[in-house]
């Protein structure tokens, strides 16, 4: 073995912050100087505001080191060679301070509790971290009864929105008598702002895996699906990867680790539709149809895959079960609260310092996650709002920000816990142009079948748009709100019954902004391009020119040297001036 | 047809598999680069699927293209994050690098198309873009500029 050992995070966030290139530059250092050191690929650890990362050990030294560049990678290289770390750019270890050490000592890791510390496209990795043992014990010490009793007790809900009990969805779906049932993880991650699926199919395929094998022998499948979206193109190469070697060892395929248990998994990529979320659209799109929700009963469990019992899960649920099963489910449902048990992920992004995964017990507060933990905000504005649940979920305001996450009670402030995407955003964000996009999304991703939830949607947007614009009446908010209602009830599946909700959270709590938008006709986060006004300031303009140059509808005059000015009944509002003046001389507002 | 033999094989490796038509027109726009009308003739005789209704499932799911694509794919991703991080102007400055107005996807050389895409799932590092297989994050429009310049011929 290699005196040091570097890990790189290379999931896409890795990569996308230039993980690739330290890569190289380390497997091109420890060739160059002859260095007795091995390089190999991790998951994302979670940190990925400090992105690229990664972590190098030797024998009496281990640290993680971020914001790399590749000049940093000799250095730090050198130094274990000398056995004496480097504290410059390191950023979690034990051995000495460094600034994210408490990073993940507030964090209680059960699902993300391989990614960015093993290997994902190494299964030997997986598995000397206990990888398969709880499919051993499942299949060798359990019944299937015992099996569905144990996730039972463990009190975990479902992670991909609704929170349904896995223990009694699989007691469903146990309990159907017939020839052949189906288990299927849903990997489609839909949600615009939610990345927790991508980090663990990225970080931890066989953790995956391993969850769907448990489960499909407790409910007595005998073949799966992962239906992956198409979007992530690492996490569908990880999964493959991973299947094959699971298949190699045994832990997949036929007559798994001696027993008469046999398990055949596939992988399905999406072809981009959000819709394919819900399981029956995502049961009609794996048997290749157009994806589109059908009427339930019956169930799934009754009548799913061509017809044949089919239970379906979120990835993160899966991610659950070995570990549960290993633990024992008093060991998990210690963490969380009364009804909602265990940890959950979430993916922070926006306007916060530390976006990135966090995995912490359900029961903490909202305030606790997004400033203790997320290091707050980003920008030197206030906090104004977080988005939980994405086009599903809502807007929860800064009044609320002590509120406990967990499925109860974030549905009582009109958002939904969802699958774990928090947006937050400040004061430069309109909540007007949230709803909006949240609205055009869900539009344009609605499958047609529902009149309301088609056209209702539609409607509900073109008043937007208009509010936007400043052509709002006072009238609109109450339209608004009686669409809502009626997208709600009419709506055949959880898109259209909830593609409502960042609408009406928004209004229940800002509703100050849409008036500032009706009567005022301003937009006070200075984001509604119709609303805004571009001045030049006279004490700071130099007459440089360059904003007249940029404008394309040539609103802008003056002589250069002396102060320019902006023809108001020209301006289209494009903000190019606004972008190109170095000495911040134009003003929006 | 360009490719047949390619596209041989893609009916072989799915032959008798329930439910094979999306991966059957996954696989056949990877090779092509989109649905031509052939090939969706083609798929039809294969699978006794009538054109109408894989013309359907080809427009339903968003990744599927009828119209022929440039040489790169630049996803320009619309998420949440990206949204609230000013991807739009992001979009804007491709476009205008590019020389493409609004309406239009791909350039006349048939270097480049452009999508706008859902989340991509790198909030932490929007806004973002994705160009074949690579994500690029933290971006500003200058500097997406540069990015696009590396692709050039
Ligand atoms: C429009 C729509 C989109 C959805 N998208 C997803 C998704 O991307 N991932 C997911 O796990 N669940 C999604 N769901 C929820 C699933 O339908 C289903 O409840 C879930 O996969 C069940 O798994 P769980 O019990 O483990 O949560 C979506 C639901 C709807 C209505
Ligand atoms: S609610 Fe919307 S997405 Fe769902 S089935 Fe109806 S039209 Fe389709």
């Amino acid at each position: 073995m290699s005196k040091i050992k570097i890990k790189v995070g290379m999931a896409s966030c890795g990569r996308a912050a230039g993980a690739d290139k330290i890569y190289k530059k380390i497997e091109s250092y420890i060739k160059e100087k002859n260095i007795d050191a091995s390089v190999e690929e991790t998951g994302c650890i979670g940190m990925c505001f400090r992105e690229p990362i990664f972590e190098i050990s030797s024998k009496n030294h281990k640290v993680i080191y971020g914001d790399l560049e590749e000049i940093d990678v000799p250095k730090i290289i050198d130094s274990f060679v000398d056995e004496n770390p480097l504290q410059e750019k390191a950023i979690l270890t034990n051995e000495f301070d460094a600034p994210e050490n408490k990073n993940l000592a507030t964090q209680t890791r059960i699902v993300l509790r391989n990614c960015g510390i093993i290997n994902p496209e190494s299964i030997e990795d997986y598995m000397e971290n206990a990888g398969y043992k709880s499919l051993e014990k499942a299949l060798k010490n359990m019944t299937r009864e015992e099996v569905i009793a144990e996730i039972k007790a463990s009190g975990l809900r479902g992670r991909g929105g609704a929170g349904f009990p896995t223990g009694l969805k699989w007691e469903f779906a146990y309990k159907e008598k017939s020839d052949k049932k189906y288990i299927v993880c849903n990997a489609d991650e839909g949600d615009p702002g939610a990345f927790m699926d991508r980090s663990v199919l990225e970080g931890d395929p066989h953790s995956i895996l391993e969850g769907m094998a448990i489960g499909a022998y407790a409910i007595g499948a005998d073949e799966g699906y992962v239906y992956c979206r198409a979007e992530y193109p690492l996490a569908v190469k990880r999964i493959n990867i991973a299947i094959k070697a699971a298949e190699a060892k045994g832990f997949l395929g036929d007559n798994i680790l001696g027993t008469d248990f046999s398990f055949h998994l596939k992988l399905k990529e999406g072809a981009g539709a959000f819709v394919c979320g819900e399981e029956t659209a995502l049961i009609a799109s794996i048997e290749g149809k157009r994806g589109m929700p059908r009427i339930r009963p019956p169930f799934p469990a009754q009548s799913g895959i061509w017809g044949k019992p089919t239970n379906i899960n979120n990835v993160e649920t899966f991610a659950n079960i070995a570990w549960i099963i290993k633990n024992g489910a008093n060991e998990f449902s210690k963490y969380g609260t009364e009804k909602s048990k265990g940890t959950k992920v979430f993916a922070l992004a926006g306007k916060i310092k530390k976006s990135g995964l966090v995995e912490v017990p359900i029961g903490m507060t909202l305030r606790e996650v997004i400033f203790d933990i997320g290091g707050g905000m980003k920008t030197e504005k206030d906090f104004k709002a977080v988005q939980l649940g994405g086009p599903s979920g809502g807007c929860i305001p800064k009044e609320l920000l002590d509120t406990k996450i967990d499925y109860d009670t974030i549905q009582a402030t009109g958002a939904i816990m969802g699958s774990g995407g928090m947006v937050v955003m400040d004061e430069s964000t309109c909540m007007i142009d949230v709803a909006k996009f949240f609205l055009s999304f869900v539009q344009s991703e609605s499958c047609g079948k529902c009149t309301f939830c088609r056209i209702g949607s539609k409607r509900m947007l073109e008043i937007l748009d208009k509010i936007s614009k400043g052509e709002g009446e006072m009238e609109d908010i109450n339209t608004l709100k009686e669409l809502a209602v009626k997208v709600k009830d009419s709506s055949l599946c959880g898109l259209g019954q909830t593609a409502p909700n960042p609408v009406l959270t928004t209004l229940k709590y800002f509703e100050d902004e849409y008036i500032a938008h009706i009567k005022d006709k301003k937009c006070p986060a200075g984001v509604c391009t119709n609303l805004l006004t571009y001045e030049i300031q006279p004490d700071r303009c130099v007459g440089c020119g360059m904003c007249a140059k940029v404008c394309p509808v040539d609103a802008i005059s003056g002589e250069i040297k002396k102060v320019f000015e902006i023809d108001q009944s020209k301006c289209i509002k494009c903000g190019a001036c606004f972008n190109t003046c170095k000495f911040n001389a134009i003003e929006k507002k | 047809m360009k490719f047949p033999n390619e596209i041989e094989e893609v009916f072989t490796k799915y032959e008798n598999q329930k439910g094979n038509l999306i991966p059957i027109m996954q696989s056949i726009q990877e090779i092509e680069g989109y649905l031509s009308k052939e090939s969706i003739k083609l798929i039809s005789n294969k699978t006794g699927i009538s054109i109408s209704e894989i013309y359907g499932v080809a427009t339903f799911y968003s990744l599927f293209r009828l119209k022929p694509q440039g040489k790169h794919v630049i996803r320009v991703c619309q998420g949440t994050a990206c949204h609230v991080g000013n991807s739009k102007d992001i979009l804007r400055a491709v476009r205008e690098k590019l020389n493409l107005t609004e309406m239009e996807e791909t350039t006349a050389d048939n270097e480049f198309t452009i999508m706008e895409v859902a989340c991509l799932g790198c909030c932490s590092l929007s806004p973002v873009i994705m160009i074949d297989d690579t994500t690029y994050g933290k971006l500003t429009p200058n500097s997406v500029k540069k990015i696009i310049n590396n692709y050039d011929k």
